[in-house]
């Protein structure tokens, strides 16, 4: 692999870049970092949140040994060490944990709103009091940085728990004159890039609603969704209302072909996706599918490009790319190409790659081999390619998996690591001479979950937001979340909203002359 | 960008507020510790213009003020000197009879400080004087009025003018971005004093409110750290007012390090400009030392 940290002024012509001698003149007047201040090691104490080592399902509000009395371990993507045993959960187990949701329905439906509404604020002030707690679990099984969730992850889970809950008495103002009833059992299969932020966005919004769930985490990255069954433990849940049931794909697929589910939502992979929707077909069961994404950031010459950098670097560096909405597609006009890649290639190299318990760590390690794996082939792909890749030099540890924060350059349309999801710290750039071409490239791709537009005039923004083909746009800032705010995606990225008005509509069976599928 | 006076409506590139504060405050979580933090306030103090801008300013209050500045903690010869004291121009002689043989510098405001309301020929003459009683840096206040009519190379004419003035002094020029009040203002002004042959980008005069703040500071550092790339020149940037805790001058020196980097963790390239700030500086050093906090009372009020 050839790696390059200096910036080049690529293949364009010399000219307003200032050409080839510049450049040369330029490498002696570098930048350099790091050799008269370095920040001392600052790790978060992992104290506060030990973890048992065994854990069982959350079946009907107890801690249920699962029936084939299988185990398996989950690890630290940052050091390969065992942090415990969580149970595995077969087809009986589903099974008990449908029948334990279904024998809940019935008194949680009925429950006045307000009353719901309570626990839900009950559990994220929980969340809230925990959060150190659940910061340093989600970091130790996911990998990521505890800046990450300390900041993003924890918050925004209490705050998609505060949001729905206030949604729970007034589902008659949401949609007027349908009726709005829950739909019953619903079975959620989440993702291991945001473990609890992915339990919260599809916990708060059912419960709200007044359904029950069987949740399946993610088989690398199952703890914050057990630790949260203590949560609603500690809340005074009803029993039955939310069950976990840990364990692999079989698992995830025996829940989603339950025929006691009145409703499957998955969040993960385009393949496994397009898997559920084939087997739920003709069933009857509502389906909402969050999947992939290759997002494309299109960045304009007028746009501020400092801030734009930082929003790239926020779009795809952002839990190591392990963002089903990252900004994997750089899209920049051409008069600015060689400008923003030398400031983005500088910055890159003031990403901090290290221990993800340290508090000034900005990414950290890849979640698992086999992810690792998947970036290396393709980054071995844009390589092979010929296109150029830019990574910074940066020490990483020996044990774990771990991947540098790369760029390639140089990219077309037809590389696959223009089509394909990384889901990794890759970022492939591109460039284009007119909005035309820009929107056309941006929108030639499989997904259409996210994009990003960098420009200072008003006008252009929403000529851009007009014609992207995806379900969240960002003007001038990148991944930014709010639980108020609907997500999903348009293609191949999925369907059905999660968060605000439109998220609520996915837990709701509406009747009455205005309702409509 | 030529200076000439006809120049007038000059824009620059955009700058986007809301991610500019975003990346401040990112900057402004990193976590320091144990020999990190030490020296990094040990530079801040290296960094520090302690100042004193006041009309009650006497020969007394600044002779103080330049031993504290020579020697901040007498009993830890670890503790390093202040990098200057900051006077009114009258009061210079006093300053620079104080820090003889120190190494400390003696700044001065300079230019009608702080409106800068007074015509440029009184302007010139009081940089000359304060030179000439031996001050070796100049902070200048930018005329405000002139920018905000769009009189951009007014201003730049003017800020050449006084580094014509300077002679061997160090030109540091004030942009009082509280009163600029947009992120593009302060962009065009650092521009402006850039090409005009500033020495220092300075925030504030500490009599306007904000004064400096770190996403101003962000926006000054990434100014100076593409003029050097697209020139070889170096300019330094001053933060000055409103800074007054040890953890707030870490931050800035953070802003430093991971944006323009080692070249400027230095106090011939960044300072602070401030008077309460020493002491918590202090304070926090020797919490470092000994485990616990003191008394206020226990580090002199010079």
């Amino acid at each position: 692999m050839k790696t390059n940290d200096s910036t080049r002024s690529g293949g364009s012509k010399a000219g307003k870049a200032g050409g080839a001698a510049r450049g040369r003149r330029g490498a002696a007047r570098e930048l350099n970092f790091g050799g008269v201040w370095s920040y001392a090691p600052a790790p978060e104490a992992t104290e506060v949140a030990p973890i048992p080592a065994r854990q069982e399902l959350f079946v009907g509000g107890a801690w249920t040994k699962p029936m084939s009395g299988r185990y398996f371990a989950t690890t630290n993507p940052a050091t390969e060490a065992v942090l415990g045993e969580v149970a595995h959960a077969d087809a009986r187990d589903v099974a008990a944990a449908v029948k334990a949701a279904t024998k809940a329905f019935p008194a949680w439906r009925k429950l006045p709103g307000d009353e719901r509404a309570r626990y839900l604020y009950r559990v994220a002030r929980i969340l809230q009091e925990r959060a150190r707690e659940f910061a340093v679990l989600e970091t130790l099984d996911n990998g990521k940085p505890i800046k990450e969730t300390r900041d993003v992850d924890v918050p925004l889970a209490a705050q998609h728990f505060f949001h729905h809950a206030g949604w729970a008495d007034k589902l008659d103002l949401l949609f007027p004159g349908q009726s709005p009833e829950p739909l019953g059992v619903v079975g959620q299969v989440i993702p291991w890039n945001f473990p609890l932020l992915m339990a919260a966005w599809k916990l708060a919004p059912a419960l709200a609603a007044g359904n029950t769930v069987v949740l399946k985490p993610a088989e690398s990255s199952p703890l914050t969704a057990l630790r949260l069954c203590e949560v609603f433990q500690q809340a005074g849940l009803p029993p039955g209302v939310v069950n976990v049931v840990t364990g692999d794909g079989a698992t995830g697929a025996a829940l989603v072909r339950h025929p006691g589910l009145a409703k499957v939502a998955f969040t993960g992979s385009t393949e496994v996706g397009k898997e559920i929707q084939r087997t739920l077909a003709g069933s009857g069961r509502e389906l909402t599918l969050e999947l992939g994404g290759k997002a494309a950031h299109i960045v304009c010459e007028d746009a501020a490009l400092d801030q734009a950098v930082e929003g790239v670097v926020r779009g795809i560096f952002f839990n190591q790319g392990h963002v089903c909405c990252a900004g994997s597609r750089l899209l920049v006009q051409e008069g600015v190409h060689d400008a923003f890649v030398q400031k983005l290639a500088r910055r890159m190299a003031r990403i901090r790659v290290g221990n993800p318990l340290d508090k000034n760590t900005d990414m950290g390690a890849i979640h698992s081999q086999a992810q690792l794996a998947r970036i290396r082939e393709l980054v071995a792909d844009g390589v092979a390619a010929g296109c150029e890749l830019h990574q910074p030099a940066c020490a990483l540890p020996k044990k774990g998996f771990w991947f540098p924060p790369t760029m390639f350059t140089g990219v077309s349309l037809g590389h696959r690591i223009a089509r394909e999801e990384i889901f990794g710290p890759v970022l492939s750039v591109m460039t284009w001479r007119t909005p035309d071409e820009a929107i056309e490239k941006a929108n030639n791709s499989s997904y259409g979950l996210s994009a990003g537009v960098w420009t200072d005039k008003g006008a252009r923004i929403l000529w851009f937001a007009e014609r992207l083909r995806a379900g969240v746009v960002w003007n001038n800032t990148f991944n930014r979340f709010d639980a108020a705010s609907p997500f999903g995606g348009y293609k191949e990225s999925g369907f059905g909203r999660e968060g605000g008005k439109q998220g609520m509509r996915a837990y709701v069976r509406l009747q009455g002359a205005l309702a409509s599928g | 960008m030529a200076a000439s006076s006809s120049l007038s409506g000059l824009r620059v590139p955009p700058v986007d507020a809301v991610a500019l504060e975003t990346r401040a405050a990112d900057l402004g979580t990193r976590s320091l510790k144990k020999a990190a933090k030490v020296q990094g306030l040990k530079l801040a103090i290296a960094m520090m213009d302690l100042t004193t801008l006041e009309g009650m300013d006497t020969p007394g209050k600044v002779r103080q003020l330049c031993g504290k500045a020579a020697r901040p903690l007498p009993t830890r010869p670890d503790v390093p000197a202040c990098a200057a004291v900051c006077v009114y121009p009258d009061l210079v002689p006093v300053a620079v009879a104080a820090l003889a043989g120190t190494g400390v510098q003696v700044a001065s405001v300079a230019t009608g400080f702080p409106a800068g309301r007074i015509d440029r020929a009184s302007k010139l003459r009081e940089v000359a004087r304060a030179v000439r009683d031996g001050a070796t840096e100049i902070d200048m206040v930018i005329d405000r009025g002139a920018f905000l009519a769009g009189r951009h190379g007014f201003v730049a004419d003017e800020i050449r003018a006084v580094k014509d003035a300077c002679g061997p002094a160090h030109l540091k020029v004030i942009l009082e971005t509280g009163e600029l009040k947009t992120y593009d203002n302060v962009r065009l002004a650092c521009r402006l004093a850039l090409h005009a042959g500033g020495d220092f980008l300075k925030t504030s005069t500490g009599k306007v409110a904000p004064a400096s703040t770190l996403p101003v500071v962000l926006l000054m550092l990434e100014e100076v750290r593409d003029h050097f790339l697209a020139t070889g020149r170096m300019v330094g940037v001053k933060a000055a007012g409103g800074i007054r805790t040890g953890k707030d001058a870490l931050k800035y020196l953070v802003t430093v390090a991971e944006t323009c980097g080692d070249r400027w963790l230095s106090p011939a390239w960044f300072r602070f400009g401030a008077s309460s700030l020493l002491n918590d500086v202090l304070m926090q050093l020797e919490k470092e030392r000994t485990g616990r906090y003191q008394r206020p009372t226990d580090f002199s009020a010079d």
